[in-house]
């Protein structure tokens, strides 16, 4: 951690007052710790997006195009007519404030333009001023606001303070859904050249090399070959891990963190083990490398350019269909997007299981299935040996990340598989999992050192309910299924609830996979004595 | 500020209209002229709305879901939460629409010393909401005895419904009482929940005090100073019927009312209040969860620049020769 962690008691100063006079002032103070730095010109211009040039958030001048104005009321306008979610949600909200207290940004800093309601006011006020009759008649009156440079300076703060989690448009009367209304925002600031770097640099390396840390094809097979070593050291067992294999039956796409990071690495192991032990004829691609998508977190456009990689390889790979790991906006892109952006897919085959024959009807159109979908049907099917005992040393509890559980509704397969592979599985309290799952405050490109005492603020309320079990269960893992949760849960549960690790559901599948031909296994994929065994030892 | 400003406008409206009524010089203005505009300007403007809203694209697939997906036919599927045909989008709409079932949900977050976060019960936002929706609806409906003649026997039926408690003379009549409650409880929720009241806009204590205005002044002609049934059915027919009349003697008091009610006529394409038809066009409630299972297609597609195999191929060409991976061109 480059930055220091700011203090607990300030952090924890939580009350939900609000300012006396109004929030119609659009002055944001830039404060460390609270905003991403700016994109670097290096990757706005690889990418041939606007505005490329030297700024950052704190400067006075953020030397935007002079007719900045004119190509943001143009651009509202686009997305005006083009999407109907924007026009609707910047017309029927009521103002009832339902979504008030369910952002975690908001529980978490107290800053009312953090209530959904009031950061989508941000931009309906604007819209009200110049794009409806009693906005351009009765201005203030009729809720409308001038669009001046500090507005714009609000919007980049604020909605990059927004995960894009949905989770207000759960309590929503109407669904108004304010990822919709921040992923329109974001595209309108990145028409005048405003954006992030932890957001535009992983796009611009993904666009590149196939993926978002910018490992080129030498490295990735490095990193998969390191993980076959691994697990041959743990098991006995060389397992094959095939890249860019023509021919092969399924392509299988991870998030490119599943390779390079840890507690991901685990997981990588975890799917390895798997697929050896059921035989699948499977491959990675080192130029479909990156399954999840950070273009999701700046515009439709850079969401459908680095997706496209991932169809075209299939297709030029041959496979009958594809398989994706655990991510979570990654999912989001493959479930609601992908098939209208890069699809059809007609050139795949509706995906069947190789092992039990089950068809996955619900991904008859994408072709594309969810590793936990796969792996429950697997386990229900009996295919697989298992021994729960060897995760015994973890009592553990399951975050659902926010894209699989409002986007999809990928609730019961990661619980059917935990259910099955550990003894000691715990919920954590109903108003904080499933649907109303909170954010782990990291995700939509946020999760960056700079921002950390935004993200401590948003991940608040996941680690008190974390809290809650870890105090009266004595959870000590949380696992998830999302590539960004296990990037930044970590820091966040070190500094709200010490003592609680992450980890991925297919670590604990490995961990409890009794593997045929495996030689007698001591230790987890982490290299943790295996708990029976350890008793063993002490006796 | 915008709570006085709108409650005196709107008290202002209400002393124009009372004033004009008790006059009798403006009556063919308020009893005529006003409640066409406001109908047309209503039909015309809510019409509008709506069709911009129908006709503007849905690109993206963008269901929010509420429970577990159809996936595996032995997993318990949330079929009405997270519905995958039409059959159950409609019913999860009909329970949006009828029942507000995502302000059900509603819960109350504090934040207590530990940090500790505690999420409560939050009801009463729900239940005012949805008592008032549906008074507002059952009186409209009671209203059409004053525009049809013989009065249907549903709506007679129906007042004897609200009407059940058989006190007083005239009738007491249920959603009389809780269109009330249920309005000055939004109200006051407005006033008091401090992070509500930052919210409100002129606007929503604007729609807040007409519809108050409207009820209220309903409530005084009926229970308190009784004015002409006769005439005001006289006036109501007159309307539908195409054939205005505004017979002397209808009491200011119905004026005010008239007035108001045109006026919220005339407010309501303009304002918030068209979310009684958006609702039904929101795309994170109205579409089934299967877009994996049929291709959603974007009217508005174009092609991208993407960065294709064979320039990745070339550019990384030697460190794949050199990584042992397979090439198209060698």
């Amino acid at each position: 951690m480059s930055e220091a962690l700011p203090k607990h008691e300030e952090l924890v100063q939580i009350r939900y007052d609000v300012p006396r006079n109004g929030w119609r002032s659009a002055h944001v103070d830039f404060r460390k710790g609270t905003y991403s730095y700016s994109a670097a010109p290096k990757n706005v211009q690889y990418l041939g997006m606007a505005n490329p040039r030297h700024w950052r958030p704190t400067d006075k001048d953020w030397k935007l195009p002079p007719d900045w104005k004119q190509i943001i009321l143009r651009g509202m306008k686009e997305r005006l007519e083009k999407f109907r979610s924007f026009r609707l949600f910047m017309d029927i909200c009521v103002r009832c404030g339902a979504c008030a207290d369910k952002c975690h940004f908001y529980l978490g800093s107290a800053d009312p333009k953090n209530m959904p309601v009031l950061r989508a006011e941000l931009v309906r006020s604007v819209y009200r001023r110049y794009f409806t009759a009693s906005g351009r008649l009765f201005r203030g009156l009729a809720g409308g606001r001038e669009l001046t440079e500090d507005v714009l300076k609000e919007w980049f703060y604020y909605f990059y303070q927004c995960t894009e989690c949905r989770r207000c448009s759960v309590f929503c009367p109407f669904g108004i859904d304010t990822a919709e209304v921040t992923m329109i925002v974001r595209e309108l600031l990145n028409l005048v050249g405003v954006n992030t770097n932890w957001v535009l640099e992983p796009a611009a390396n993904c666009f590149r090399t196939g993926n978002h840390l910018g490992v080129q094809p030498h490295g990735f097979k490095d990193s998969i070959d390191f993980a076959v070593d691994e697990l041959e050291e743990l098991t006995g067992i060389r397992v094959e891990a095939p890249i860019n294999k023509k021919g092969a039956e399924i392509l299988f796409v991870v998030p490119s963190a599943d390779y390079f990071a840890t507690p991901h690495y685990y997981t990588l192991l975890g799917y390895l083990a798997l697929f050896h032990e059921i035989g699948l004829d499977y491959t990675f691609s080192a130029y479909a490398s990156e399954g999840g998508n950070f273009g999701l977190f700046n515009s439709h456009e850079l969401m459908k350019r680095l997706n496209n990689k991932i169809y075209a390889e299939a297709k030029r790979l041959g496979v009958k269909w594809i398989l994706g790991g655990e991510c979570g906006h990654m999912w989001r892109v493959l479930h609601q997007y992908m098939d209208t952006m890069n699809g059809p897919a007609d050139f795949l085959e509706e995906p069947v299981s190789p092992v039990t024959g089950t068809r996955f009807e619900n991904a008859r159109s994408t072709k594309m299935v969810h590793i936990c979908e796969l792996t429950a049907d697997l386990i229900h099917n009996g295919k697989l040996k298992l021994d729960p005992s060897h995760n015994d040393h973890w009592r553990v509890t399951f975050h659902d990340s926010c894209n699989p559980a409002r986007g999809m509704g990928l609730l019961e397969e990661p619980r059917y598989i935990l259910r099955n592979v550990v003894n000691h599985f715990f919920e954590m309290p109903e108003n904080t999992i499933r649907e109303q799952t909170f954010c782990c405050g990291s995700g939509a490109g946020l999760g960056t050192d700079e921002n950390i005492e935004m993200r401590l603020r948003g991940g608040l309320p996941r680690a008190n309910a974390v809290k809650y079990v870890r105090d009266k269960h004595g959870v000590n893992l949380l696992t998830c299924i999302c590539a960004i949760d296990k990037a930044t849960l970590p820091t966040l549960l070190e500094y709200w609830t010490p003592g609680v690790e992450v980890g991925g559901v297919h670590e604990l599948v490995a961990n409890a996979l009794v593997m045929k031909g495996e030689k007698d296994r001591t230790t987890d994929l982490r290299g943790e004595p295996f708990p029976a065994k350890e008793a063993a030892v002490h006796a | 500020m915008s709570v006085f400003s709108s409650l005196i406008l709107v008290l202002v409206f209400a002393a124009l209209a009372y004033a004009g009524g008790l006059a009798g010089s403006s009556r063919w203005f308020m009893g005529v002229i006003l409640p066409y505009t406001a109908i047309l300007v209503f039909l015309g403007g809510l019409s509008y709305r709506v069709l911009r809203w129908a006709k503007s694209p849905v690109p993206f697939h963008i269901p929010t879901t509420c429970g577990q997906q159809k996936s595996l036919p032995w997993l318990k599927w949330s079929w009405l939460e997270n519905p995958q045909s039409k059959g159950g989008v409609l019913l999860r709409m009909a329970l949006e629409v009828l029942l507000f079932r995502s302000l059900f949900r509603n819960s109350r977050a504090q934040f207590l010393d530990g940090p500790r976060l505690r999420y409560g019960e939050e009801k009463f936002l729900w239940l005012s909401a949805l008592a008032f929706h549906w008074s507002l609806l059952i009186i409209l409906i009671r209203h059409l005895r004053f525009f049809v003649s013989p009065v249907p026997r549903f709506v007679m039926g129906l007042e004897a419904v609200d009407g059940f408690f058989q006190v007083s003379a005239p009738q007491l009549l249920v959603t009389d009482v809780v269109i009330l409650a249920a309005l000055l409880f939004l109200l006051q929720r407005r006033l008091r929940n401090p992070q509500v009241r930052y919210i409100s806009l002129f606007t929503d204590y604007f729609a807040l005090f007409l519809l108050l205005g409207i009820a209220f002044s309903g409530v005084l002609m009926r229970y308190f100073f009784r004015v002409d049934l006769e005439r005001v059915k006289e006036v109501a027919l007159g309307l539908v019927t195409f054939s205005p009349t505004v017979p002397a003697g209808v009491g200011p008091l119905f004026f005010v009312h008239l007035t108001l009610v045109s006026l919220l006529l005339i407010y309501f394409p303009f304002s918030k209040l068209v979310h009684m038809g958006g609702i039904f066009l929101s795309p994170t409630r109205n579409l089934a969860n299967d877009s994996r299972v049929k291709r959603h297609v974007n009217p508005w597609d174009y092609p991208v620049k993407v960065h294709t195999y064979a320039e990745w191929e070339e550019e990384f060409h030697d460190k794949i020769k050199a990584a042992g991976l397979p090439l198209e061109r060698e």
